[in-house]
């Protein structure tokens, strides 16, 4: 019986020295693969649509996005129609302005490549998407993509 | 002077850093793939612009008012059925298609199982949808119609690809994307290519988006 007894008293730790090493390997990839937002956004995270149909946005580079949805600041006014260039609230009289200003930055040949994405509320009016859209067409920035989750299938 | 044994740095605590590290990584890393609907608009119309004279058969008319109701081809729809209305529209295949660019008359519709009846579409290249939509319509609803209308048309293009080539379309462009990133497959790439033109230009996307009533 004393025999028995002795053994359990010897419980070896676990050894935890290659603890660091799985951490650090953890660490390393979430560091890799984090893109931090550039511009902050002044409007509530808009809650996309979803849907089934989708295409994958591809060259993020050339991609510039404009956010509609609820302004954070309650004085800029509520309603889900407020548009989100850069990082302040404009009207979509300064959305040319902003593709403009997005376009010096790519070379010109990947001009009609870029995209725009607009990544709208689900709340908000059709009205304000269309006012985008045709200041979008003005400037002859004709692809654009209307962000969406995606869905499930049915 | 009595040479002292160096002591080892106290490791034990690193692995507590790294981990408030990793979580303030984990926290702020958001893994979200851009996707969306993507759409090409038209060009601005030249001011002296006149628009081409489009039977209304060929048109497939959907009405989105501002309580984010439908009206499709006047009639009043639930969202769940304008797939299967917008199929049966393009499918239709009731008259012939547009010229092609050489000059050659328009052809017959001769993939198309639709009911060629006379007051529906002519000819899928023929078929127009209209989207006009409310300006207070809400985008949600917007989508969704969107997204229903692109299904009818994704369905048609897997059946007509599985009936040709026996692959739904969505292989079909997957395997291309595929060619084409792989050198060496350069000898299919040419050949995917024609089918998957053939395709889209079988039932191409004719989906318009006319100016929303206020």
């Amino acid at each position: 019986m004393s025999k028995f007894r002795k053994k359990k008293k010897g419980m070896p730790a676990v050894n935890t020295a290659a603890l660091p090493d799985i951490v650090f390997m953890l660490l390393f990839f979430f560091m890799v693969t984090t893109t931090m937002r550039e511009t902050d956004l002044r409007i509530e995270n808009p809650r996309l649509p979803s849907a089934t149909e989708i295409k994958k946005l591809e060259h993020k580079s050339l991609v510039c996005t404009i956010y509609v949805g609820k302004a954070k600041d309650e004085s800029k006014g509520s309603g889900y129609n407020k548009i989100q260039l850069n990082d302040k609230i404009a009207s979509a009289d300064q959305v040319p302005a902003f593709i403009i200003n997005a376009r010096t930055k790519v070379s010109e040949a990947e001009i009609p490549f870029m995209t725009t994405s607009i990544k709208a509320d689900k709340e908000s009016n059709v009205g304000t998407i269309t006012d985008i859209r045709l200041k979008l067409r003005d400037v002859n920035a004709l692809k654009i993509s209307y962000s969406t989750q995606k869905g499930s299938s049915n | 002077m009595a040479r002292r044994e160096n002591p080892e740095i106290n490791a034990g605590s690193m692995a507590d850093i790294a981990f408030l590290l990793l979580i303030f990584f984990l926290v702020t890393t958001t893994m979200n793939v851009d996707s969306g609907i993507s759409k090409k608009l038209s060009e601005k119309p030249p001011a002296d612009y006149v628009p081409p004279i489009i039977k209304e058969k060929n048109i497939f008319e959907v009405n989105i008012n501002r309580n984010n109701e439908l009206l499709v081809e006047d009639d009043r729809m639930d969202i769940k059925d304008l797939k299967e209305a917008a199929i049966k529209f393009i499918d239709n295949g009731g008259g012939t298609g547009n010229a092609g660019e050489d000059g050659s008359p328009g052809k017959e519709c001769d993939y198309c199982q639709g009911d060629k009846s006379e007051s529906s579409s002519d000819h899928p290249n023929k078929a127009i949808i209209s989207v006009q939509s409310d300006r207070g319509t809400e985008y949600g609803t917007y989508i969704q119609v969107q997204n229903e209308l692109l299904k009818a048309y994704t369905e048609l293009r897997n059946r007509l690809s599985q009936q040709k080539y026996q692959i739904t379309f969505d292989e079909l462009e997957k395997a291309y994307d595929e060619a084409k990133k792989n050198a060496g497959m350069k000898d299919r790439v040419e050949d995917l290519r024609v089918k998957v033109e053939f395709i889209k230009t079988a039932y191409p996307q004719i989906i318009s988006d006319a100016e929303p009533t206020s």
